[in-house]
């Protein structure tokens, strides 16, 4: 380890086309991984699965040169390469398409692929004609016939654009192509299209990391499937040779258990009763009831409607018709300050943009969304604010050297602690939470979900949102799919398994719960 | 527990308050420190008389500090604030040489003062347009409206009690208790009450604060209208002071008030300083003025001394937040 990047590798035929070996990363406070192995030969597709968490965008984020690894090497065709940029790594043939598709929609398909490296026809002029005529050739490559080199991209569906970032990567004689949870976004028809243009991929020779957590498509698509939690390399597993429910086990480990206690709670009355909301363009018609001690877990794609609902519920974007009942008494929420003093509190998904007042101290950030309470004559009691905040760093084992702290100087967990700590000052009967513990670390997501635990214990009802489906499944009472716009199946805890969960999720045919 | 989480490392020097106190003291240390080196350099410096003139000549800079660093605080900023007073000091002393009650002479610019941030703040909060913009275009209204209706005449003959700024009250002169109660009431104030911490909490995050229950329109709204009442009590301080009042305010006025919130601590981008800051900061702008003369130095030099001044709080500011948000940074 001393040497990481004189790594001497004989080149040979056999050798896969893009190695990494043993690659070391952490990032202040965060050991993103530890000891990390990963290859891909040509003409495969090589999955890399985890949760969210589990390492995979750093690993990515190292191979395509965006992030230095702090020790490991990286090898192309056999040879030991260092990439200080991602122009470092497309020079090596390694391309990556993110989730954020990154093309100008006010220009053509041809120009768009062409960007930056535009055939020139002297003095610097660009040559239209030869532009054009390889963007047909590569079109013709990978047998697109419905897409032409003169169309704006920002016409097109989000499938169509991911095409042209596919065929920019081929440009550049990409012989390594990352793609990022490229299915998020699509519809099923997409979905098909995109791996048809996979499997030409293939038999042209790319190498493919293909990064997603939907077990179908891996079986789908991939021949190999590497697996990473925590940071660490969980094991590879030839497709052909492995099953769900190993992966799953993998992926999770024994952590199901440990991570996910949620306890039993007597369920009480309805707390939150909604029918038939619709707040266009994203919630249409949803009808849903939480009760006191019930945790609820939302499904659902991205894209789903799922995070629109909260936000009308939580009055900040209302609902245009449909009513709210709350404890029994019909309301109407019209906005958060409404909504909180209703006993709604509301844990938003981007803590850094909406969550979190960073310049703050912990100590403000706390009593923030509970002034009223601490406030006698319009004077803070700022004794009873400072015992409070003690009390929450307390119980949420908030790691801050003291509640004087400036919040946005604390880790990703810390802050997300924090976020949802204040609002218990309020005594809320309505806890909504949408992606509690995306981004932050394992023991950070334990203390969260015991909190959950502990406030439906107390007799909170709880709506959380979750991407990770384990999460949902592991916490929740009762699971809610939505689908566009619309819930579509609900599953008691004993019926949710994530085959009928994600089956509701994708819109599949073998949708076993009852629909809602 | 494979992943490991580790606690931000402590430092000495943690908490807001602390380290906004601590930008305070430095100003304090600059103001006694520059008085000790100028005294040395020109004894006649440090004389009684020069010392009551500038914080007298300054206290109405200081005054309408506190609102401009609410303002900034808040996240917006303010640049009609000048031309303001400009128009409450010849509103207050015509009606007094148009022989109007003294109270009303002194009170119409408060109110006035109010209602012209108040229609600024509205604006800003509801309309959603830039502070910037809004009051660049009353700076024009208020200029070249203050010129054309007084047609650049001067304001002579004030009766003899209008000159507020004259009274003392213990043998404290009126413009530093002015000065004084302005500033540790509306710090108190910032400090310790729920609508001063939603000032903080709209400036450092609008959408969280409103995620909290906080308005951040009706703070904004409230924060301009703040910031009116304290340029009309500057205005005051300004007015009562001269025994002429000219159609024009001193060049660049708006221009100190923004570099005394900025150099006090006010952070720029909002979110983050104090009004005991500003303060301090305008007086030792103040004093940075007069040194130069004593020590000899073209006047000229004043504005660049000010403008580096201004440069160097800001990217100081800048530099801090960077360093904290590298330290803050997580995958």
């Amino acid at each position: 380890m001393s040497e990481p990047w004189e790594t001497d590798a004989a080149p040979s035929l056999a050798a896969p086309s893009l190695q990494v070996r043993d690659i070391e990363k952490t990032f202040p406070g965060v050991r993103a991984l530890s000891g990390v192995s990963f290859d891909v030969r040509a003409g495969e597709v090589h999955a890399l699965l985890g949760e969210n968490g589990a390492g995979k965008s750093t690993l990515i984020k190292i191979i395509s040169g965006v992030y230095e690894p702090d020790g490991g090497s990286i090898l192309v065709d056999g040879r030991s390469v260092r990439f200080s940029s991602p122009v470092d790594a497309r020079r090596a043939g390694v391309a990556t398409i993110y989730q954020e598709l990154l093309l100008f929609p006010e220009l053509t398909v041809a120009e768009n692929i062409f960007l930056g490296h535009a055939p020139l026809a002297g003095a610097g002029r660009v040559d239209w004609r030869a532009m054009r005529a390889e963007a047909e050739r590569l079109l013709a490559a990978l047998e697109i016939d419905d897409l032409s080199p003169d169309q704006v991209v920002g016409a097109l569906t989000v499938g169509n654009r991911q095409r042209v970032e596919i065929l920019r990567a081929l440009s550049y004689d990409a012989r390594i192509l990352i793609m990022d949870e490229p299915t998020a976004a699509l519809t099923e028809a997409d979905v098909t299209r995109l791996f048809d243009v996979v499997r030409r991929l293939k038999r042209r020779g790319v190498g493919v990391v293909y990064i997603s957590h939907r077990l179908d498509e891996i079986f789908a698509i991939a021949d190999r499937v590497t697996v990473l939690r925590d940071g660490a390399f969980v094991g590879a597993r030839e497709v052909a040779g492995t099953n769900a429910a190993e992966l799953v086990q993998m992926m999770v480990g024994r952590r199901i258990d440990n991570l996910f206690p949620k306890t039993k709670a007597p369920i009480g009355a309805p707390v939150l009763e909604a029918r038939d909301l619709v707040r266009r363009p994203l919630t249409k018609g949803v009808s849903l009831t939480v009760r006191a001690g019930e945790i609820v877990g939302l499904a659902g794609l991205v894209g789903s409607g799922r995070s629109e609902l909260a936000q009308t519920l939580f009055g900040i974007t209302p609902s245009e018709s449909g009513d709210i009942r709350l404890n029994g008494g019909s309301v109407r929420i019209d906005s958060p300050e409404t909504a909180r003093a209703k006993g709604v509190a509301y844990v938003p998904e981007d803590r850094g943009a909406q969550g979190l007042v960073r310049p703050m101290s912990v100590l403000h950030n706390f009593s923030l969304a509970a002034l009223g309470a601490f406030s006698h004559a319009g004077f803070i009691d700022r004794a009873s604010e400072r015992r409070m905040a003690e009390k929450g760093v307390a119980r949420f084992s908030v790691k801050t050297s003291s509640v004087d702290e400036i919040a946005g100087r604390l880790s990703g967990g810390n802050q997300q602690k924090i976020v949802l700590g204040k609002w218990l000052a309020n005594n809320p009967r309505l806890l909504i939470l949408d992606e509690p513990t995306r981004g932050i670390d394992v023991g950070a997501k334990a203390e969260i979900h015991r909190l959950m635990g502990e406030l439906a214990a107390e007799g909170v009802a709880i709506l959380m949102i979750s991407s990770e489906l384990p999460e949902v499944l592991g916490m929740s009472d009762r699971v809610l799919v939505m689908r566009e716009g619309r819930l579509v199946a609900e599953f008691d805890r004993a019926q949710a398994t994530s085959e009928a969960v994600g089956a509701a999720m994708m819109g599949g045919a073998s949708s076993a719960g009852k629909a809602a | 527990m494979s992943a490991t989480a580790v606690a931000s490392p402590a430092s000495p020097l943690t908490g807001a308050w602390r380290r906004l106190a601590s930008q305070e003291a430095l100003l304090a240390v600059a103001i006694v420190g520059l008085a000790i080196v100028v005294g040395l350099i020109n004894p006649r410096f440090l004389a009684t008389r020069n010392l009551a003139d500038i914080l007298l000549g300054n206290a109405y800079i200081a005054v309408a500090a506190v609102g401009m660093s609410m303002v900034i605080i808040s996240g917006n900023i303010d640049i009609s604030v000048g031309a303001l007073i400009g128009v409450l000091a010849t509103v207050s002393g015509s009606l007094a040489v148009a022989g109007a009650p003294i109270l009303v002479s002194w009170l119409v610019p408060l109110v006035l003062g109010v209602a012209v941030m108040a229609a600024q703040g509205a604006v800003v909060a509801y309309l959603r347009i830039p502070a910037i913009v809004v009051t660049l275009g009353m700076l024009s209204i208020l200029k070249g409206g203050l010129i054309s209706v007084t047609g650049g005449k001067w304001i002579t003959d004030l009766p003899q009690n209008f000159h507020l700024a004259d009274l003392s009250l213990f043998g404290v002169p009126m413009p530093v208790i002015i000065m004084v109660l302005a500033t540790a009431l509306a710090a108190l104030w910032m400090r310790h009450s729920p609508r001063g911490r939603a000032i903080y909490a709209t400036g450092g995050n609008p959408e969280a604060a409103r995620l909290c229950g906080v308005n951040p329109q009706r703070t904004v709204l409230m924060v301009f209208a703040l910031h009116g009442f304290f340029a009309g009590l500057a205005s005051l301080v300004y007015a009562t002071q001269l025994r002429v009042i000219q159609s024009t305010t001193p060049q660049g006025l708006e221009l100190t008030i923004i570099t005394a919130a900025v150099v006090g601590g006010v952070s720029i981008l909002g979110g983050v300083g104090t009004v005991v800051g500003s303060t301090l900061a305008a007086i030792l702008i103040a004093e940075i003025t007069s040194a130069l003369v004593f020590i000899n130095v073209s006047p000229y030099w004043t504005d660049a001394v000010r403008g580096a001044l201004i440069l160097a709080t800001v990217i100081a500011d800048i530099l801090r937040r960077q360093r904290r948000a590298a330290q803050g940074w997580k995958r």
